[in-house]
């Protein structure tokens, strides 16, 4: 499956270096969210709860545009019969996207994190120690939207009302993530320091990892096969 | 299910629903804060759990389909579905009167299960929108049951997380359920067993509609000898295959 | 033992409520060139997926380069060279990018891209990416993707549609009779289509009005089918 996966996720990339469906939308669409927040809720040094908040939700719906778009070139020209007469696994296809998305979701937040704390965070809590575990949040939460968003993604893009299916089925989905990843940056933003993370919080986003991953494994064949 | 033992579901089911609901009202006893509105408890956490359960069926169901490509398992899918949507506005009305009555709001956060339900609620709600997107009745089925099965298994997830997010400041009723005293266990059980059959009788009534429906059409394009079945309505109701 | 490229038995493929191929039965030898025709809807284009394996049959029996459908699909799937209405190429990507990735799926040689776009005549827009080509500029790209692989069985849906009479001589050792695969074709051409083929199916409704070798039928019967 490898080189399958390989092949698939150079395929995507390309793509995406060619035609900039994917990341410049997102960029530009969290940035337009944070200056919208820093509007509506009138704050411009905002810490705890309400920062994590803030992040949690910008990135969320920034993601759920990402994946409005993903199988957006292979539904044209029946792209995906291209795929399925190749002699490979199916699953290919799910890691290649999932991939994929994972990575234009880091390059995503290396855009919106940067331009979150600039823009709205307290200018103290920029530590060493809170960059560090935002990283580790984003990390583990980006591969649940990674997998959940290729997973609904391949769901909507057979659909008719394809950009509406996407959030209606994936934010109720989502919502432990959102839990997880709120719980985990509010310490990281606190008005004190950052404080350290609640493991309880990093294992439930793991778990969340470990079942959509197994779930989409076993489900994604069925999906794009006829 | 045959006519006979619909009506016999029937008439255990009203048997047990009011055996269990005299019971609530009368045997059962009464909660010193909230007085009798807390009865809505044997009412509320039945339905909420029948209609979970009903979910995580539906998920079994949609296995089933993928595995056996026999639309009868879509059909038994989509209706349990269904079946536990009904059951899940019941549970959010309860839900809102009893957090009404007991903390003079429509709606708390604190409550977990509550909260849950919702999530779990608005992503059954997408479940119907989407078989109406997909045209192509075995491509339906097929998503159909994908979705199912994520659902299904995102329930008990859902559940474990909100659970941990919110603060437990409040312990409600049924959150000790695990040691009701004796009274109220006997009323709750009957209760939830009346409320099993409930669901269950829904179910087999709008199965034993949706196959004679299924029939009927098959009947009459045979009498009709039309082959042309394009002017078939879109709709997001399984189709059955009856020869 | 059975040197059939193609056995059919009572193939059925449902659509909806209506079934787009019906009760087909059908023995096609290896080597040979199965010509299909019907008008629009009759389950041309079905019956070609189904037989890349992109269709599930869903009743009879199907068998291709002697694997059963669907259980041994997969086994079927590097074997069979596809050309259908779509060109299955990413538009955004050069026409050597896309067969690149084809090839790399395949697990076919790079340098075998470069002889087939030579073969086609994209030599000098291989690196233009596929929307600044014209239809028939893709349609040749697309017979060279359907062919990269060296497929046994060969499945073409009226494969010279949009091309001039050079480029059909250019495709033609490809996917034409001279290149010595099986091969199933469909058609709307009846005097062109007959020639090139051994055996000829005509489809009405998904169903077989007529199964005979090619050079007993007559165009004027394939005329009846559009009827």
């Amino acid at each position: 499956m490898r080189p399958a996966v390989s092949a698939l996720l150079r395929k995507e990339l390309r793509l995406e270096l060619r035609t900039f469906q994917v990341i410049p939308a997102m960029a530009l669409f969290s940035i337009t969210t944070l200056i919208v927040f820093h509007f509506s809720l009138d704050e411009d040094a905002i810490d705890g709860k309400l920062a994590a908040g803030v992040l949690t939700i910008t990135l969320l719906f920034s993601a759920i545009l990402g994946i409005n778009r993903l199988f957006v070139s292979d539904h044209e020209e029946d792209g995906f019969d291209g795929f399925l007469l190749a002699p490979v696994d199916r699953t290919a296809l799910l890691v290649a996207k999932a991939i994929a998305l994972f990575a234009f979701l880091v390059v995503l937040e290396v855009v919106a994190v940067p331009a979150f704390d600039v823009m709205l965070l307290d200018p103290e809590l920029l530590s060493a120690d809170a960059i560090g575990q935002t990283a580790l949040t984003l990390l583990l939460a980006n591969l649940a939207l990674a997998i959940v968003g290729t997973l609904v993604g391949a769901l909507a893009i057979q659909t008719r009302a394809r950009d509406l299916i996407v959030p209606l089925i994936a934010l109720p989905l989502l919502l432990p993530v959102v839990i997880g990843t709120a719980k985990l940056l509010a310490p990281t933003f606190a008005a004190a320091g950052a404080e350290a993370l609640p493991g309880r919080w990093l294992a439930i986003l793991a778990l969340y990892d470990l079942v959509f991953g197994l779930l989409a494994y076993a489900v994604f064949d069925f999906l794009i096969e006829d | 299910m045959s006519g006979t033992r619909l009506r016999l579901l029937s008439v255990a089911t009203v048997i047990t629903l009011i055996a269990g609901y005299s019971l609530a009202a009368f045997y059962a006893p009464m909660d010193a804060d909230q007085g009798f509105i807390q009865k809505i408890f044997y009412l509320h956490v039945p339905m909420a759990i029948v209609a979970l359960c009903g979910f995580v069926l539906a998920g079994i169901f949609a296995i089933l389909q993928l595995r056996t490509d026999d639309s009868k398992w879509d059909l038994r899918s989509y209706v349990a579905i269904h079946v536990s949507i009904i059951l899940g506005v019941g549970v959010l009305i309860t839900g809102a009167i009893w957090a009404k009555a007991s903390w003079g709001h429509w709606w708390v956060w604190d409550e977990p299960t509550l909260v849950s339900f919702l999530i779990v609620f608005l992503l059954y709600g997408t479940y119907t929108p989407l078989r109406f997107s997909i045209e192509d009745r075995t491509k339906q089925a097929r998503y159909a049951s994908v979705f199912a099965i994520t659902a299904g298994a995102f329930v008990p997830l859902n559940f474990a997380a909100v659970r941990a997010a919110t603060a437990t400041v409040h312990p409600r009723t049924f959150d000790r359920t695990g040691n009701l005293p004796g009274k109220m266990a006997l009323a709750f059980l009957v209760c939830f067993v009346g409320m099993a059959f409930l669901y269950w009788l829904l179910f087999e009534y709008e199965i034993a509609h949706k196959t004679t429906v299924a029939r009927l059409r098959a009947l009459k394009r045979k009498l009709a000898d039309d082959d042309d079945g394009a002017r078939a309505r879109r709709s997001a109701a399984p189709e059955l295959q009856v020869s | 033992m059975t040197a059939a490229a193609i056995e059919l038995d009572g193939l059925t493929r449902r659509h909806g409520e209506r079934e787009a191929l019906s009760d087909v039965t059908l023995t096609l030898p290896a080597g040979a060139t199965l010509v299909v025709f019907g008008p629009n809807g009759a389950g041309k284009t079905t019956l070609l997926r189904v037989l890349a394996t992109l269709l599930r049959p869903h009743g009879g029996t199907a068998r291709v380069l002697g694997k059963e459908l669907p259980g041994e699909g997969w086994a079927v799937r590097g074997k069979v060279g596809f050309l259908g209405h779509a060109s299955l190429l990413y538009r955004d990507l050069t026409a050597r990018e896309n067969l690149r990735f084809h090839a790399r799926l395949h697990g076919v040689d790079a340098a075998r891209v470069d002889a087939l776009l030579d073969a086609v005549g994209l030599k000098s827009r291989a690196d233009d990416p596929v929307h600044t080509y014209s239809r028939g500029m893709v349609q040749r790209a697309a017979v060279a993707r359907a062919v990269l692989h060296d497929p046994e069985l060969l499945l073409l849906d009226e494969p010279t549609a949009n091309l001039d009479p050079r480029a059909v001589e250019v495709v033609e050792p490809l996917i034409g009779a001279a290149s010595g695969r099986t091969r199933v074709v469909t058609s709307h051409d009846p005097v062109g289509g007959l020639r090139d083929a051994d055996l000829a199916l005509g489809l009405r409704g998904g169903r077989a009005e007529l199964l005979a070798p090619a050079a007993q039928v007559t165009s004027a019967r394939i005329g009846e089918l559009y009827r």
